[in-house]
């Protein structure tokens, strides 16, 4: 009846997880008995769970982001006060099988159910308004990724409570991921996990590629694009390319523990190095999709508070587009130690470091935009400052990492996850926390609180370093990754001033949500009555914040590069409008929640072998599917009297307050 | 109240002290000792060095530019439709494809320097070591010697050591930092590692890739020793009570954790070739010995291809 599901499957003997699973519990019962009390289940069911305003997916996906931010940390800082007491013979308070499994859903969360839910986010909230379009090109399906994201989030965090989750490392190499020598429901978890979500986000690349192909606002030229839009547009070129190749990797390991089919065995002709090659095919790609976004942040976020344009732009984008392309063909490096010929090693290394050449000039781009302006120093632009010195170190070290002859001594060490961890939190994360510190004026119409935003950068900053350098260090100490226990007493030392960083980086984190909550108490007081608190350059400066639902009521004719700024200087930015027209929108749709659901049972029936859930399930998404494909009752019309009275309303807020905005000075 | 911080802060600045004092002598990897693991070291010295000549400039002129240029600083120029300049932009791209040029050459001439493949320059002939990875313990055999050990790793210094190496479990790695480079141990498949010790000493060796539970104690030591004491080392494990055959073999396949040291006086002729053709080649027949798909292989493609494809077992 419940396949390989029964009582023993539960963990009711590790108090740690015991006490996790409890909490997490309790939460969503005071979530769910809050919902009740104030009756919000209607508002969250009709404004947000079956909406297709990218606006508000891309909320969600930033606050699923967040959620398994503080999910992703926990396990950080187990894995570090693990490391800096399981010294000389202390075996800690972590066993191996329990230890394997954290570093392994650290992995995973912090890149699939972390980083890229927060950079989906992102995109969903910017792309379109920066291109001036009303939503992304296939509303729908915006919202069937988002869920199917969401089923991969829930899939990961049941394997908390119900069986384990995979001991095999982030990247579930076989053969260690094989049946034979991984017969528990872990790998499966990570398995369906990640290839639901990553559905979701290959749909995603299609639907923004075709937004950003098709939908910009009229004028605008690919090279007036935004450098942001930019990214994003490569990004997601980037997804479309990589993903299949997680999809194909992921089903060929699926048929090995499922069918008994031997793509990566030991034993029968299979080979493991293929699913090697194939996930960094992928693997690699994805640092890429990751950081090419961060970028466009730190390109948007330093042009506007240095009160100047982005120097170099055309620099910029053709260095986006050269690591976008180059990011495909150096997945060999991850394993020079695999015994390739020196011709072949020596190929990858040197096309892996020709990728600091355009990341370099990107670096001096952005210096030369803050040369002769007016650098504003608030937390968006402490972030990039901290990103430019934090991401050159990192560089450095990648870069010698791709020197194969180097690289046989460092791969694999600490030396290794300082390199990484240096790139994506110096790089990936900053840049992610600059863009939310950034644009969360424009969906919520007020701005955070700086002083604690900038409590929250040092926090990360000086966390960073005290967290990282040792593990530089331990590299060089010989220390490999993914140790439960040593008895080196060279290494403690540095451990625990490791485990000293993570809990500082911990502030960080705190700092980051006392802001939301101070800003959001004191929200009264720092109003965005303009649309535009930044005095900024883009097309999504030019509307209230937040934005009507349907972004613009007349489609912007884009002239410039910075479109908004230029309105501003010609005077014609915030006009009230003589005359407005009906505007077409998408309906709300239920059906990404309930193919989101039946997902959920489908993977939980996989992991455990039910497949009366699995054939329901799959029945319910095929069923589902139809519906929806018949229902012709998809679009409908914003009446002009509807857009008159919410423009108005803009333009009377923005006539009340133009005398303390000294740039709005048009109206 | 003051002293106590005093104190602590002393206590603190002396735990950093200590751990920069403790310096080099930790830092194995900054410690070499034989050929290999030196020019890893001097490649990474030169490497960072040459991009530094990039990084500490971008570090200043970041805190420099941002400083000078912040918004209270009036007396600082400002352009704000300042975006081109054709000077800068050509500089910005040289700067960084010269040193990139530069890297670039030193690491073609290192990788075929540093390859793992390559036997080394010696007028000693080279001592033969076949490696193999179990769950978790790390097999030696001596085939020249017709003796193995278990978790422990005899080597006679100024001698070149050829290692073959194969897992008959799961993947890891072969490292032994302070002699140099490491390579992957996979089961079916035989990779090769070419070290050599300067002098006597014990260093650590490990698994560098993550092999399941028992990994964190997959470690041996590496006794580099004399040519007299290795030829004493020899006739100790002669000496051991146990030969390795099937059954030793057999028992030992099985998983166990932190394996103590193990001799064995003896080992079946061809255990190494046999492990490694346990897993099968692309033939079905478990008779046909990989060394003739080797040397079809060989015939068609010659010897890069044999290097690059190493799920064909090779006993040279």
């Amino acid at each position: 009846m419940f396949g390989k599901l029964t009582l023993d499957s539960f963990p009711f003997h590790e108090p740690i997880i015991v006490v996790t699973v409890s909490i997490i519990l309790l939460a969503g019962l005071a979530v769910v008995a809050g919902l009740t009390y104030f009756q919000k289940w209607g508002y969250l069911w009709s404004e947000w769970l079956t909406s297709v305003d990218h606006k508000k997916i891309g909320v969600m996906y930033i606050f699923v982001a967040m959620l398994m931010l503080v999910r992703g940390f926990a396990d950080a800082i187990m894995m570090r006060t693990q490391l800096a007491l399981a010294d000389a013979g202390n075996a800690g308070y972590l066993p191996p099988e329990h230890y394997d499994q954290i570093f392994t859903a650290h992995g995973v969360i912090m890149i699939i159910f972390m980083a890229m839910p927060f950079m989906i986010g992102l995109f969903n909230i910017v792309v379109p308004l920066q291109i001036g379009a009303r939503d992304v090109a296939f509303p729908f399906l915006n919202s069937v990724s988002f869920w199917l994201f969401v089923v991969g989030v829930v899939l990961i965090n049941l394997s908390l409570g119900i069986g384990e989750f995979a001991r095999t490392g982030w990247l579930a190499y076989p053969p260690l991921s094989e049946a034979t020598y991984s017969p528990g429901v872990g790998v499966d978890y990570y398995i369906w996990a990640l290839q639901i979500s990553g559905i979701g986000t290959t749909l995603t690349g299609v639907n923004f590629f075709v937004t950003i192909m098709k939908m910009r606002a009229p004028g605008m030229r690919l090279m007036q694009m935004p450098v942001f839009t930019w990214t994003a547009l490569c990004s997601n070129i980037i997804i479309m390319g990589a993903f299949p190749m997680l999809t194909v990797a992921l089903a060929l390991l699926t048929f090995d523990r499922y069918l008994g089919m031997h793509f990566f065995t030991n034993t029968a002709g299979g080979d493991p190095m293929l699913y090697v090659n194939l996930i960094w095919a992928w693997g690699h790609p994805e640092v890429y999709i990751l950081i090419l976004p961060a970028f466009g942040v730190f390109s948007e976020v330093t042009a506007t508070f240095s009160t100047k344009r982005l120097f170099a732009y055309s620099s910029m984008v053709y260095a986006t587009a050269a690591i976008a392309v180059l990011s495909f063909i150096v997945w060999l490096h991850h394993f020079f130690t695999m015994g390739s010929g020196a011709n072949v090693n020596a190929f990858f290394g040197i096309a892996t470091m020709i990728i600091a050449i355009p990341t370099g000039v990107k670096i001096f781009n952005w210096l030369f935009t803050m040369y002769r302006g007016r650098v504003q120093f608030n937390a968006p632009i402490l972030w990039t400052i901290g990103f430019m010195i934090t991401f050159s170190i990192g560089g450095m070290t990648g870069v010698l990492l791709a020197v194969p002859g180097a690289d046989f001594l460092l791969h694999n060490s600490l030396f290794l996850i300082a390199h990484f961890h240096n790139v994506i939190i110096g790089g990936v994360v900053f840049g992610y926390l600059a863009g939310f510190g950034y644009w969360f004026p424009k969906v919520f119409g007020f701005t955070l609180n700086d002083k604690w935003g900038r409590r929250a950068f040092w926090g990360w900053l000086v966390g960073f370093y005290v967290a990282f350098v040792p593990l530089y260090i331990l590299g060089f100490m010989g220390m490999t990754r993914r140790l439960n226990h040593y008895d080196n007493p060279a290494w403690h030392p540095y451990l625990v001033v490791a485990a000293i960083g993570a809990f500082i980086i911990l502030g960080g984190i705190l700092c980051q949500f006392i802001q939301l909550y101070v800003s959001i108490r004191d929200r009264k007081d720092n109003m965005d009555v303009t649309g535009d608190p930044w005095n900024a350059r883009t097309l999504e400066w030019s509307i209230s914040s937040p934005p009507p639902f349907y972004n613009f009521a007349h489609m912007p004719n884009v002239e410039d590069l910075d479109a908004h700024w230029d309105n501003k200087e010609k005077g014609i930015a915030y006009k009230r409008p003589a005359s407005f027209e009906k505007i077409h929108m998408p309906k709300n749709a239920a059906a990404g929640v309930f193919i989101g659901l039946f997902s959920v049972g489908l993977g939980f029936g996989l992991i455990w072998y039910i497949w009366w859930m699995v054939i329901l399930s799959a029945a319910g998404i095929l069923a589902t599917m139809i519906v929806r494909a018949f229902n012709e009752d998809v679009d409908y019309y914003v009446q002009v009297d509807e857009v008159a009275r919410i423009e108005n309303a803009h333009h009377d807020v923005l006539e009340k307050n133009a005398s303390s905005h000294p740039f709005v000075t048009q109206v | 109240m003051k002293k106590k911080t005093c104190l602590s802060l002393m206590k603190a600045s002396g735990l950093l002290a200590a751990l920069f004092l403790s310096g080099c002598d930790d830092w194995v990897l900054m410690d070499p000792k034989g050929p290999i693991g030196q020019s890893g070291k001097s490649l990474i010295l030169t490497a960072t060095w040459l991009m530094l000549i990039v990084v500490v400039p971008v570090i200043i002129m970041t805190l420099v530019f941002a400083w000078k240029y912040r918004a209270s600083n009036k007396n600082a120029t400002y352009a704000p439709k300042w975006a081109h300049s054709h000077a800068i932009e050509v500089v910005v791209w040289f700067i960084p494809c010269v040193i990139i040029g530069v890297l670039a050459l030193i690491t073609w001439k290192t990788t075929h320097e540093l390859d793992p493949y390559k036997p080394l320059e010696s007028e000693v002939k080279p001592l033969h070591v076949q490696v193999v990875a179990l769950d978790w313990k790390w097999l030696f055999i001596y085939p020249e010697q017709n003796i193995a050990s278990v978790n422990e790793l005899a080597i006679p210094t100024g001698t070149p050591i050829a290692f073959d190496i194969t897992s008959a479990s799961v993947m890891n790695a072969f490292f032994i930092p302070q002699l140099g480079s490491q390579i992957y141990a996979m089961a079916g498949m035989n990779t090769k590692l070419h070290l050599l010790a300067d002098e006597p000493g014990t260093y650590m060796g490990m698994s560098a890739n993550y092999s399941g539970s028992g990994f964190s104690g997959m470690k041996f030591d590496t006794l580099a020793m004399s040519t007299t004491d290795f030829n004493a080392w020899v006739e100790k494990v002669k000496a051991a009570p146990q030969p390795l055959e099937k059954e030793q073999y057999t028992e030992l396949v099985k998983p166990s954790e932190a394996n103590p040291v193990a001799h064995f006086s003896s080992v079946e002729s061809n255990l190494y070739q046999s492990i490694l053709n346990s897993y099968g080649s692309y033939c079905q027949s478990p008779s046909a010995t990989a060394l003739n798909s080797h040397e079809a292989l060989n015939s068609k493609a010659g010897e890069e291809a044999q290097q690059v494809s190493m799920n064909v077992a090779s006993e040279e």
